[in-house]
């Protein structure tokens, strides 16, 4: 089930932050587009953690764009799932989803 | 019971990515997050979340966690309850605690969202005493509830209130320090002492370390590392002290194993209350770095 979004986005450029923007598309799935000083190294695994952390959020139909300055894990989910929170309008998301 | 130590609570703005990654570094006796004063209308949201997400990683698991929400009566403070109980934070501080109702609202929510997600940690409460009402209000506040871990002074807002501002002397300040203290203590619960703004003056950082330490505090908010030596240094006890420690309970030990009710150490008698304060000091040097761990 997806929700209805609006352009959104949540974070910052500064170091050991990400940038997350949120784009509603036309189409089926979580497209993502990732900038990362660690690409080379953890490319796969930032992109995976990305897709975790809206698929918590049950969410679809949206692109990520994320520009990582070498953010810990935790800090990526917390800036993709606000971000996701924002372009949905809600104000609280499904907590358990997201422990 | 064996007190924690908690000479150090850190302040870390929930909307502040690099300090909230990088605070346990730092070893406070407690890290407490900010959802409240530090963080911008326009980032409730995200710093709720950055903290409901710190709270639940590695690194924070063998530090005390706080997180000081939101008032209840703003659209912040039962968003930030559900994210930071669920997370598993230890202790809840309540802004501007006025009354006894405040606490018990507080813990009422509390309660709702433990039985919810079905959790048997009892998350603890610190009232923050910030205006003139709250301090005359201290003991009841302190005796309100069984989750109060202790009540700490907001002198910030409180000076405002009383018409007056902080000065290095803190005169401002002494009567509620004083009230705070009296009714922690009536209470059996932590009294804690306000911030030390101007983090590069640390003469007048430690003259108010003197102070709050000589009237009985346990320790103090901090709003930079930086000030977490110093205030450790201060709480270390002297090597007077410690060696006081060490005989009381090696005395009481001795007595223990001998099958001994009484217990006396140079002619005086050694009850309960002297061991668990010998008890404290070790503790107080083991923390300080006084001691090796196995002292």
């Amino acid at each position: 089930m997806s929700k209805k979004l609006e352009t959104a986005h949540a974070g910052t450029l500064e170091s050991s932050d990400a940038f997350v923007r949120v784009i509603p598309i036309n189409e089926k799935g979580i497209v993502i587009e990732l900038e990362s000083s660690v690409e080379e190294i953890y490319g796969d695994a930032i992109r995976a953690l990305i897709l975790e952390s809206a698929n918590a959020m049950k969410v679809d139909g949206v692109k990520l764009i994320v520009q990582d300055k070498g953010a810990l894990d935790y800090v990526i989910k917390a800036r993709v799932q606000t971000a996701i929170l924002r372009a949905t309008g809600e104000s609280e998301p499904d907590w358990s989803m997201l422990s | 019971m064996k007190q924690k130590l908690r000479r150090s609570m850190l302040f870390v703005p929930g909307s502040n990515t690099g300090m909230v990654c990088n605070a346990f570094i730092y070893k406070p006796d407690t890290v407490m997050f900010d959802l409240e004063d530090s963080v911008a209308l326009s980032e409730k949201d995200s710093a709720r979340m950055m903290v409901f997400h710190a709270l639940q990683h590695f690194t924070y698991k063998d530090i005390e966690t706080a997180v000081r929400v939101n008032p209840l009566d703003t659209p912040f403070g039962l968003l930030d309850l559900e994210a930071v109980i669920r997370a598993g934070v230890d202790i809840v501080r309540l802004p501007k605690t006025d009354t006894v109702e405040d606490v018990l609202a507080m813990e009422r929510e509390i309660e709702r969202i433990e039985i919810n997600i079905g959790t048997t940690k009892k998350t603890m409460l610190l009232a923050a005493i910030e205006s003139a009402l709250g301090v005359v209000n201290a003991v009841d506040i302190a005796r309100s509830s069984k989750r109060m871990m202790g009540i700490a002074l907001g002198a910030e807002d409180f000076v405002r209130d009383l018409h007056t501002q902080r000065t290095k002397e803190g005169h401002e300040l002494m009567a509620a320090r004083n009230q705070i203290l009296l009714a922690a203590r009536a209470a059996k619960i932590g009294a804690f002492d306000s911030i030390f703004s101007d983090v590069k003056d640390k003469e007048g950082f430690m003259h108010e370390v003197d102070l709050i330490k000589g009237l009985g505090f346990d320790g103090k908010s901090l709003i930079n590392p930086n000030q977490i030596p110093w205030l450790h240094n201060a709480f270390a006890p002297s090597q007077k002290n410690i060696n006081w420690a060490i005989e009381v309970l090696e005395a009481a030990k001795d007595a223990k194993e001998r099958g001994l009710g009484v217990i006396s150490l140079d002619g005086k008698m050694v009850d309960a209350p002297v061991i668990l304060r010998a008890e404290w000091i070790m503790d107080l040097a083991r923390a300080s770095g006084v001691l090796g761990e196995e002292q």
